[in-house]
């Protein structure tokens, strides 16, 4: 009998690979100002902007159990707080954009200790509920043009570079850093102790508890942390389109909707699966945007389909058939084949 | 004598919103699914008796005859060859599946229907009214209230006095042993969503017939009813009643305070009664 | 028709993750009391479990009257008049003593058994009709519990665990009960702990160990060194 070394390892070689290939991209990312058109930088800064609501979200349903319909919530406050700190107190955008973190955060905590006390599925729709609150409480709000909206002024708009191009590069640039940032503070979230733990309990809450983990603490991180963020990307998201409105800002299909399809679709539970759920969501959209109504329909039906027949998704499916974790979170035993002298 | 108008209006309308919370409470109760699709369901209703008026001329209380089997007949359909397939301990199949079957409803109505707001036509019943005690009563709304309590009586006599009933709370209580009684849960809980989808119908008629609508408008409704299960207490179905009124009572005071706080003011009295009584204010007693 | 009631051929199950019965193979005459004791994680509640359909066997596995029933659903299978009386009781909190009775008997198989006479078998549950299940004591809610499997008239009756949980003088009082229970020709079989009580009931033992059968013999005649042999598999 031959003697065999195992290894417990978290590393392998795809991810390696993954890693190199993830930061040539990044790279490549970074340098489209010079070589993409406005069009398409455009259209990658939406992505970016999506994939950072998406990784959050499915940090949330997919590991800590909190399954949300009302992330909106925060997009639209976070934008509000972009209009109104830059408006009103004169703020730089950079400035307000950080400080609409904070504040997100701030109301973030009352809002959780009211609907924590709701469970599964009447969780989700209290959630429903707050963005509905804000959205009509927003409308309220004169200064911020009530219910019809405002637009940013120019010379807050001139505030972050005087030409378009510049401009342009920036917020482009801003909206990559928010995903990658979102995308590696996820990752590494749920590579500690707290995120372990998290991902522990979504696999068998009663060993979880068993083991003394507090459940609801942890819940209550995730949640504040991804309201801050989201509220981050919802001032991030108004920058770009320089207009707002209670509708548009509190709206769930936009802010919920889509994200929640780009994790199903992708893989729910899995940090590669709203990157790949981004890439599939906007293949579709692009392709199928011109049939309108239409293509809500697919997608909803392709959500469902996904749901019932791969619950982890694409890349449930692709992970199931290869064995590869892109982004290595579980430890795994490898045997690395006989030794010598055995 | 204003104040005491707004109020009375608000009781009339809680008995709506209990007509949408019923069937969202009951297909709770006995399969503990909550169906983020409900409000949409409640549109499509509308939208049927939009469809059987317009094609037979018929009053929509009268519309009511095809729209409720036929709600019955898809409720039934939907969760046997769908909502079936969700159920287990996880909570995100029946979460997601159901609120991608809002999406599909909701745009479907948008492809068949367009956006415009439609309304049922209910001639002069939607404009008689009685005077009680100085107070000018709609027809409608006394109607509506009514129907609230009949309905709500009924289940609550179906649940506790029938064979279906029985079966329904057993399944409820234990889905394993149940069916050591020769119950088919599938099929139980099939009929559990038709009966709920039967509510859902008649909701959804009178919902038409008093404000206008359209395909968007499901959300809202959905949350309208939760809120007054959430308020009433769950599994409490007089208690969703009440939770009704309270929200209706709650929005109509704020309209006459300002008439842009009608649906925050309904949201925020949602919210107080989560903050003080979590359980709403009469939940079951847990046996 | 075979003279079996009810045969186990190679059954195979899993508990969650874990096989829990490894070729089992059974038989129940027709009209006989069987007995099975095992251990704890023997493998008995899956067995039961099995045989009520809640677990989905492959084909072949297990016979009803010759019916190949490994494939059906719980509720088809008691349909077929194979009743269980589980372990716990698991009444129905919800229902009322009476509905928990009459709930047994909707299936509407015809037989003796009528809520009439499960309110002579045990005149208390009589009295108290109306109350909730919950609100009588264990061995009450027993009776409520083996009266509600008879309200289906069964062909077969499973008793899983009947006196776990109760008082001595409880137990005493059902086991007093049960010939009156599975006269009329009716067959049963025993999953018990409490191997004196089952032995003094029954006819035939099989004893399970680890998910097989380590023992099969006559009630009567069995030593207890081939019982403590085969329950604890001490050689």
């Amino acid at each position: 009998m031959s003697n065999q070394e195992y290894q417990v390892t978290r590393s392998s070689n795809a991810a390696r690979v993954a890693a190199i290939l993830g930061a040539i991209v990044v790279v490549v990312l970074i340098a489209a100002p010079w070589w993409a058109g406005r069009a398409d930088m455009r259209l990658m800064g939406e992505m970016f902007l999506y994939l950072a609501l998406a990784s959050l979200w499915n940090l949330m349903a997919g590991y800590a159990g909190l399954v949300s319909v009302g992330q909106q919530a925060y997009v639209g406050f976070g934008g509000y707080m972009l209009f109104a700190l830059t408006m009103f107190a004169g703020l730089h955008p950079l400035t307000a954009i950080g400080l609409a973190g904070v504040l997100g955060a701030l109301i973030s905590v009352p809002v959780a200790v009211l609907i924590f006390r709701l469970r599964g599925a009447y969780f989700a729709i209290g959630t429903w509920v707050i963005a509905e609150v804000f959205r009509l409480s927003f409308a309220q709000v004169s200064a911020l043009g009530g219910g019809s909206g405002s637009s940013l002024p120019v010379g807050i708009v001139k505030s972050l570079a005087d030409a378009r191009d510049t401009r342009e590069a920036l917020s482009y640039w801003l909206a990559l850093g928010a995903a990658v940032l979102v995308v590696a503070a996820v990752y590494f979230f749920l590579r500690s102790r707290r995120g372990l733990a998290l991902t522990a309990i979504r696999d068998n809450e009663l060993a979880a508890s068993s083991l003394g983990i507090d459940i609801w603490r942890t819940k209550l991180v995730v949640y504040i942390v991804s309201a801050a963020l989201t509220s981050m990307l919802g001032a991030l998201i108004f920058l770009q389109k320089l207009r707002i409105s209670p509708d548009a800002a509190f709206s769930v299909n936009d802010w919920t909707a889509f994200v929640i399809f780009i994790v199903v679709i992708g893989g729910i539970g899995t940090v590669e699966g709203p990157i790949i759920g981004t890439l599939i969501f906007f293949a579709l959209r692009e392709t199928l945007a011109d049939l309108g109504t239409v293509y809500l329909i697919v997608l909803g039906l392709v959500a469902i389909v996904v749901m019932l027949k791969a619950p982890r998704g694409v890349w449930g499916l692709i992970r199931s058939r290869f064995d590869l974790q892109l982004f290595p979170l579980r430890y795994r035993v490898i045997r690395r084949g006989p030794s010598k002298g055995a | 004598m204003e104040w005491l108008n707004a109020i009375v209006q608000g009781a009339l309308l809680g008995g709506l919103y209990a007509l949408f919370a019923a069937g969202l409470s009951l297909i709770f109760g006995v399969m503990r699914l909550v169906n983020i699709a409900h409000g949409d369901l409640i549109v499509l209703a509308a939208y049927l008796g939009l469809t059987v008026t317009a094609a037979t001329g018929l009053h929509p209380l009268l519309a009511l005859v095809v729209v409720v089997p036929a709600m019955g007949a898809i409720g039934y359909a939907l969760q046997r060859g769908l909502l079936n397939q969700t159920l287990g301990d996880d909570l995100l199949p029946p979460l997601l599946v159901t609120f991608g079957l809002s999406v599909i409803i909701q745009n479907g109505l948008l492809e068949v229907y367009s956006a415009d707001p439609q309304k049922l036509d209910a001639g002069a019943l939607e404009t008689a009214s009685l005077s009680v005690g100085g107070l000018s009563l709609g027809i409608l709304p006394v109607l509506t209230f009514a129907v609230a309590v009949a309905v709500i009586w009924a289940l609550q006599w179906t649940f506790y006095h029938t064979s279906l009933g029985r079966a329904f709370r057993a399944v409820s209580d234990n889905q394993d042993i149940a069916q050591l009684m020769g119950l088919n849960r599938r099929h139980v809980f099939g009929l559990a969503m038709a009966l709920a989808l039967v509510v859902t119908g008649i909701a959804g008629i009178l919902l038409g017939i008093r404000t206008s609508f359209d395909p968007s408008i499901g959300g809202g409704r959905l949350i309208f009813a939760f809120e007054a299960v959430i308020i009433g207490g769950l599994g409490n179905l007089w208690g969703t009643l009440a939770g009704g009124v309270i929200l209706g009572v709650a929005q109509t005071v704020g309209a006459k305070i300002d008439p842009g706080w009608q649906l925050l003011a309904g949201h925020l009295a949602f919210l107080f009664i989560l903050a003080v009584r979590p359980n709403g204010l009469f939940p079951r007693i847990a046996a | 028709m075979p003279d079996d009631i009810l045969r186990m051929q190679g059954l195979d199950a899993h508990y969650q993750d874990f096989q829990a019965l490894y070729g089992v193979d059974m038989h129940v005459d027709t009209g006989e009391v069987l007995a099975i004791i095992g251990a704890n994680g023997a493998g008995k509640t899956t067995l039961m479990r099995s045989i009520t359909g809640l677990i989905a066997n492959g084909p072949g596995q297990i016979l009803y009257r010759g019916v190949d029933i490994g494939g059906m659903r719980a509720d088809q299978v008691a349909r077929l008049g194979l009743a269980m009386v589980p372990e716990g009781r698991q009444l129905f909190p919800s229902l009322s003593v009476e509905e928990n009775l009459v709930i047994g008997g909707q299936m509407g198989r015809r037989g003796p058994w009528s809520l009439e006479k499960v309110f002579a078998l045990f005149p208390i549950l009589k009295d108290r009709r109306a109350v909730p299940s919950t609100s009588l004591s264990g061995g009450q809610q027993q009776m409520v519990a083996i009266g509600r499997a008879l309200m289906s008239n069964p062909d077969i009756i499973l008793f899983d665990e009947i006196s776990l949980g109760l008082a001595p003088i409880v137990i005493k009082d059902i086991y007093d009960a049960l010939p009156g229970i599975i006269g009329e020709g009716m067959s049963a079989v025993i999953v018990e702990q409490d191997i004196t009580k089952a032995l003094s009931v029954s006819s035939r033992v099989y004893c399970l160990q680890e998910g097989r059968v380590s023992l099969e013999g006559a009630s009567a005649t069995i030593s207890r060194e081939e019982i403590s042999r085969a329950y604890f598999g001490i050689q």
